[in-house]
């Protein structure tokens, strides 16, 4: 595999050819937040948390790093004003609807993002998509999935399937920032096999 | 709707993943409405995860995962619709059929929905009855219409 050199905050840092921008600064100890990634599952670009710049020739160009490609001698900054006051602004909308979720308040500190900035909307779900996708392409399960769209957007278990699998795994449960996850779980098992 | 209706259906579509949204836009216009069982049986002849039919069923507009009546009954609330009285014309159809937008009534009659545009904004204003355009539509005649559906 190809090796490549990037400059990540200043630091010369070595890739593999086909990482992600994350990836490679994971790999270089470079933390950038992030909600929707996950180690074990394709990138999804939900969460726009990993949001950086880079160098594009003399101009900057904002890219989500979960889902952008490292290349050659590509430049890349982390932290500035702009992403801080981008970051700052999804977390506040996240906590709109999630304003007890510990993931989002330890990166709220950090970014200074304000809960009561936006009117709440306990929707408690932030879309970020780790139970879903965790269950489909890990564990190839398929119990929990996505119903509805836009603002009805919302995850949802087959009951059929969570009777059989899911007591036994439950290895979504850690992965949801917000514990929403958890609340539809129990709220399924009640109404559809409250025997087991 | 019973199974051998729906595996011709996907048959007719060659039984591809990618036909989905196909399959269950003609099991749409066949029963009116995707029974449970009927997602179960498409996501088991595809190979597609129930999950996936579901989010793709529930996504769509066209789809509908409750039972209709047997009339569709669709109110343009479109700006031009709207701007000759189409919200009477929705209040006459609300007050004869006893039911809101999304509702389908007890008889199995009628189903109302609202649309944004039908397309025809010089007909305004405008209601689709299965299909059929009611064009420059007035409250009497609105009753007048919907009283010749059975």
């Amino acid at each position: 595999m190809k090796i490549i050199n990037l400059n990540i905050d200043g630091k010369i840092i070595k890739a593999n050819e086909g990482m992600t921008v994350l990836e490679a600064a994971q790999s270089a100890g470079i933390f950038i937040p992030k909600l929707c990634h996950h180690e074990k599952l394709i990138p999804f670009g939900g969460c726009r948390l990993c949001i950086v710049e880079i160098d594009a020739g003399g101009w900057t160009k904002l890219v989500v790093s979960c889902v952008y490609q490292a290349e050659a001698n590509m430049v890349v900054k982390t932290r500035s004003e702009k992403i801080d006051r981008i970051r700052k602004t999804i977390l506040e909308l996240l906590l709109a609807h999630a304003p007890n979720s510990l993931a989002l308040q330890e990166l709220a500190h950090e970014y200074g993002a304000d809960k009561n900035r936006f009117e709440k909307e306990a929707s408690f779900c932030v879309h970020c998509g780790l139970c879903v996708r965790y269950c489909s392409e890990v564990k190839k399960l398929n119990a929990v999935g996505f119903i509805d769209r836009g603002i009805n957007k919302e995850i949802s278990f087959i009951p059929e399937i969570a009777a059989k699998e899911c007591n036994s795994c439950k290895e979504c449960f850690p992965l949801c920032p917000t514990s929403y996850l958890q609340a539809v779980f129990v709220l399924t098992e009640a109404l559809s096999f409250p025997e087991h | 709707m019973d199974n051998k209706k729906i595996d011709y259906l996907i048959e007719k579509h060659n039984s591809e993943a990618s036909s989905l949204i196909q399959i269950l836009l003609d099991i749409q216009s066949e029963n009116h409405w995707l029974p449970k069982e009927a997602l179960e049986r498409v996501s088991e002849k595809l190979q597609i995860p129930l999950t996936r039919t579901m989010h793709i069923a529930s996504f769509y507009k066209a789809f509908s995962l409750v039972p209709k009546g047997r009339h569709e009954v669709h109110i343009c609330m479109g700006t031009a619709c709207h701007v000759r009285g189409a919200k009477r014309v929705l209040e006459t159809v609300e007050d004869l059929t006893g039911i809101k937008p999304g509702e389908t009534d007890v008889d199995m009659k009628f189903s109302l929905e609202t649309v944004n545009c039908l397309g025809c904004c010089a007909l305004g204003p405008v209601i689709e009855i299965n299909g059929k355009t009611h064009g420059k539509i007035s409250v009497s005649e609105t009753a007048e219409v919907l009283n010749s559906y059975k």
